[in-house]
C-alpha cells in the first residue's frame, strides 16, 4: 500500500548512480588544470542543485499545505527539506574536500556559490529545531509551512546577492564558461543520478512515516494500546 | 436569526490528547448556557472556540449563522469574550486599553468612558491596569468585553475576583437590554446559581458532555456529581 | 488604515511607557563599539572595516528589538484581544514592522554619532543624506524579518534564541549590501558615491519579503 514500487525505483537510482559515477571516473576527460581532483565536481555541483531544488519544492508543497491544511502535504514538505538536509552536509563536505585538494584551504569565502549554499544550510538547519519547540500539532505544521516559503523564497535572493560581490581572481569551475561535450554528459548523467537518489529517498521516508502513522491509528483501534506520543519535530500522520 | 449556536459532535485534540468531544447542542438567540464542570474539563476550549480563536478538529461548529472556521470572518466582531485573560496590557491605563479596542472595532470613543463608568472604573479610568486590584481588573475587562456590543457573549468565570456587590452592579450590563438580550455561554462552579441563570445547562466531564439539557430539567445534585 | 494607526499608537504608546526595547539597544550597541575596539585592537576604522562594524552592531542591536517585538503581546493577552477584532491581521505586521523600524531610527540617532565619536576616522559629514538612505533600507529590511520571525518565534519554546537563529541567515544579503553601500561613504579618503547594485539589490530585497511577509503573516496568528 505505501511504497509501491519502492523496489523498482531503488534499483532503477543504483543503476543510474552507478553507470554515472563509473562514466565521470574513467570516461569524462580530465581537467587540464586539476586532473582526477576535478571529478569531485560531478558529485558536489549535482548534491548542490539536487539539495537547492530540494529545498525550493519543499517551500512550494508548503504552499500547498496552507492551501488545503491537509497534513500530507506538511509530511511532504517536511521530507523535502528534511533530505535536502542531508544532503546539504554532503555538499558542504564534498565542498571542503575540494577546496582542500585544488586550493589547499578546506574553505574558501571566494568560492560565491559555496557560502550561499553554507547561508541556505544555516538557515534551514533552524527548521527542525523550530519544529520541534512547538509542541502543538497543527501549529507546527503551519509554522513550518510559513518557514518553508520564506526560505524557500530566500534561496534564489541568497545566490543572487553573494555573487554580486565583487570576486577575487579564483578561476571558478562552477559556473565558469564552456564545458566540452563529454563533460556536459557526464554532469548530466550525475546530475540525474542524484536527482533519482533524492525522489528515492524521499518516497522512502514519507512511505516509512504512512506506515507507522497507520500502525498506530490500527494498534490504537484494535488494540486500545495507544503509544505515549512524545514531542517529535516530524509530522505524525 | 433564532439559533445562536449549532454544534455538531464538536472537537478539539491537540495531538493525542483530547481537550474536548462529542459535544452537540442547539442554542437559541437570547438565551443562556450555563457550562459546568472541574478544572480540565474543556469548559475554557469550548468557549475560545466559539469564540472563533480556536479551530475544532472534529465537528462542526455555527455560531450567529457563520460556520468556523470557514465563516469566521463573518463572525467576529460579533463576539465578546471575557477570558482568564482580561487581555489588557498591564502598562495602559484602562481608558487607552479600551480605546485602542474601541478603534479595533469600530466603536466610538464616548462609548469608552460611558462603559468605564457604568463599571464603577471612571475615577480610576486613567491610572495603568497595573494600579488595579483584581476586580478592578475584572470590570475593565469586562467593559472590554461588551464594548462592540456583542449579540453573543461568551463569559469565563465572570465573577471571579468580583465581590457580590460588584458583581451586581455588572449584571445588567452582561446581560444586554430587554428588546435585544444577549446570547450568553457562561461557566460557572457555582450549581445552584448557575441553573439560577440558566436557560441551557451544559456539564462537562473530561471534555465529553455528561449532562446537557433545558435548565429546569437539571438537578443541582447532578451538577455536583460531575465534581467527584 | 484607522487600525494600522491604532495598532501603532499602542505600540509606541507601550514603549514609551516602559521602554523596553529602544534603551537596551542604545546601550548594547555602545558596549559593541567598545568591544570591538578592544578586539580589533584599533583606536579608528574606516573604509571596509567601518562599514562592516557599524552594519553588524546594527543587526545585533536589531536582534534585541526582534526578541521583544511581540513579547508583550504574548505574555498580556494581546494577541487575542486583536484576534477576536473584525479586522484584516496582516495589518498587525505591518504595525509591528513599522515599530521596529521607528525603533532602529532611534537608535541610530544615538549609535551612529557615537560611532563617529568612539571609533570613526572620517568625519560623518561627508556623506550624510547617503548615510541615511543607506540606513532607511537597511532598517527596512531589518524591520520586515524581525517582524515575521518575531512571530514566529514568540509562540515557540527557547524563543530568544530561535529568533535571531532564524533571522541572522535571512538577513545576511541585507548585511552584504549593507555593508557594499556604507564602505565608500566611510573611506578615509573622501566619500565615494552609493553602488548602484547593491542599492537595486537592497531594494528588491525589502519589496521581495515585504510582499511575501505579507501574504505568510496569517497563518501565524489563527490560534
Amino acid at each position: 500500500m505505501h511504497g509501491k514500487g519502492l523496489r523498482g525505483l531503488s534499483v532503477a537510482t543504483i543503476v543510474v548512480l552507478v553507470g554515472a559515477f563509473a562514466v565521470a571516473a574513467f570516461y569524462a576527460p580530465l581537467d587540464a588544470d586539476q586532473g582526477f581532483r576535478q571529478k569531485i565536481f560531478y558529485l558536489h555541483v549535482p548534491l548542490a542543485i539536487v539539495a537547492l531544488v530540494g529545498f525550493i519544492v519543499g517551500g512550494l508543497l508548503a504552499i500547498q499545505h496552507l492551501r488545503t491544511r491537509e497534513p500530507i502535504w506538511d509530511l511532504r514538505s517536511y521530507v523535502a527539506i528534511h533530505i535536502s538536509l542531508i544532503l546539504g552536509v554532503a555538499v558542504l563536505v564534498t565542498g571542503a574536500i575540494w577546496a582542500k585538494t585544488s586550493w589547499g584551504v578546506w574553505w574558501l569565502w571566494d568560492e560565491p556559490t559555496l557560502v550561499s549554499f553554507l547561508i541556505v544550510f544555516l538557515l534551514y538547519g533552524t527548521y527542525t529545531p523550530m519544529r520541534f519547540a512547538i509542541e502543538d500539532r497543527e501549529r507546527q505544521a503551519r509554522y513550518a509551512s510559513v518557514f518553508a516559503i520564506t526560505a524557500g523564497a530566500f534561496v534564489p535572493i541568497c545566490f543572487g546577492a553573494v555573487r554580486a560581490q565583487p570576486q577575487e581572481v579564483h578561476p571558478q569551475t562552477f559556473g565558469s564558461g564552456e564545458l566540452p561535450g563529454p563533460m556536459w554528459l557526464t554532469f548530466l548523467l550525475c546530475l540525474a543520478g542524484m536527482a533519482l537518489l533524492f525522489y528515492t529517498l524521499y518516497r522512502f521516508e514519507i512511505a516509512t512515516k504512512l506506515a507507522r502513522g497507520r500502525l498506530r491509528s490500527l494498534r490504537r483501534q484494535l488494540l486500545d494500546d495507544a503509544p505515549v506520543q512524545r514531542r517529535s519535530a516530524a509530522p505524525i500522520i | 436569526m433564532t439559533t445562536a449556536i449549532e454544534l455538531a459532535d464538536l472537537g478539539r485534540a491537540y495531538g493525542e490528547r483530547v481537550a474536548l468531544a462529542g459535544v452537540s447542542l442547539t442554542l437559541p438567540a437570547g438565551s443562556t448556557l450555563v457550562v459546568f464542570g472541574p478544572n480540565g474539563a474543556g469548559k475554557s476550549t469550548l468557549l475560545r472556540i466559539l469564540a472563533t480563536l480556536l479551530r475544532p478538529t472534529t465537528g462542526t461548529v455555527r455560531v450567529l449563522g457563520g460556520e468556523l472556521p470557514r465563516e469566521a470572518w463573518k463572525v467576529r466582531g460579533r463576539v465578546g469574550l471575557l477570558g482568564h485573560e482580561p487581555m489588557l496590557y498591564r502598562e495602559l491605563s484602562a481608558r487607552e486599553n479600551l480605546r485602542y479596542h474601541a478603534r479595533l472595532h469600530g466603536v466610538a470613543a464616548e462609548r469608552v468612558d460611558e462603559l468605564l463608568d457604568a463599571v464603577g472604573l471612571g475615577a480610576r479610568a486613567g491610572d495603568p491596569i497595573s494600579t488595579y486590584s483584581r476586580g478592578m481588573v475584572q470590570r475593565a475587562a469586562a467593559a472590554r468585553a461588551v464594548l462592540h456590543d456583542p449579540e453573543l457573549l461568551l463569559l469565563d468565570e465572570p465573577r471571579a475576583n468580583l465581590d457580590p456587590a460588584a458583581a451586581e452592579a455588572l449584571e445588567p450590563l452582561l446581560t444586554g437590554t430587554t428588546e435585544r438580550p444577549r446570547t450568553r455561554v457562561v461557566t460557572s462552579h457555582d450549581p445552584a446559581g448557575g441553573l439560577a441563570e440558566a436557560d441551557v445547562a451544559l456539564g462537562l466531564r473530561d471534555g465529553r458532555p455528561v449532562l446537557l439539557g433545558p435548565a429546569a430539567d437539571v438537578t443541582v445534585e447532578q451538577i455536583g456529581a460531575l465534581y467527584r | 488604515m484607522s487600525v494600522l494607526a491604532a495598532l501603532l499608537r499602542k505600540e509606541l504608546r507601550l514603549e514609551l511607557r516602559t521602554f523596553e526595547s529602544v534603551p537596551g539597544m542604545v546601550l548594547f550597541s555602545l558596549t559593541i563599539f567598545v568591544v570591538f575596539h578592544f578586539g580589533l585592537d584599533r583606536a579608528s576604522v574606516e573604509g571596509d572595516l567601518a562599514a562592516g562594524i557599524l552594519v553588524v552592531t546594527l543587526l545585533f542591536a536589531g536582534m534585541l528589538g526582534l526578541n521583544r517585538l511581540y513579547v508583550a503581546d504574548e505574555e498580556q493577552g494581546g494577541f487575542d484581544g486583536f484576534l477576536l477584532a473584525p479586522v484584516d491581521r496582516t495589518w498587525l505586521f505591518v504595525a509591528k514592522a513599522i515599530a521596529l523600524f521607528a525603533y532602529l531610527v532611534a537608535l541610530e540617532i544615538v549609535m551612529v554619532p557615537a560611532f563617529a565619536l568612539l571609533l570613526l576616522e572620517p568625519g560623518l559629514g561627508q556623506a550624510l543624506p547617503e548615510l541615511a538612505l543607506v540606513l532607511a533600507l537597511t532598517n527596512a529590511g531589518f524591520a520586515i524579518i524581525a517582524a515575521l520571525v518575531g512571530a514566529i518565534a514568540v509562540r515557540t519554546r527557547a524563543r530568544d534564541l530561535l529568533g535571531p537563529l532564524i533571522a541572522l541567515p535571512l538577513l545576511v544579503p541585507v548585511v552584504i549590501a549593507a555593508a557594499g553601500l556604507l564602505e565608500p561613504l566611510l573611506r578615509e579618503t573622501g566619500a565615494g558615491g552609493l553602488d548602484a547594485k547593491w542599492l537595486a539589490i537592497l531594494g528588491l530585497y525589502d519589496l521581495v519579503f515585504g510582499l511575501l511577509s505579507v501574504a505568510v503573516f496569517d497563518p501565524l496568528l489563527e490560534d
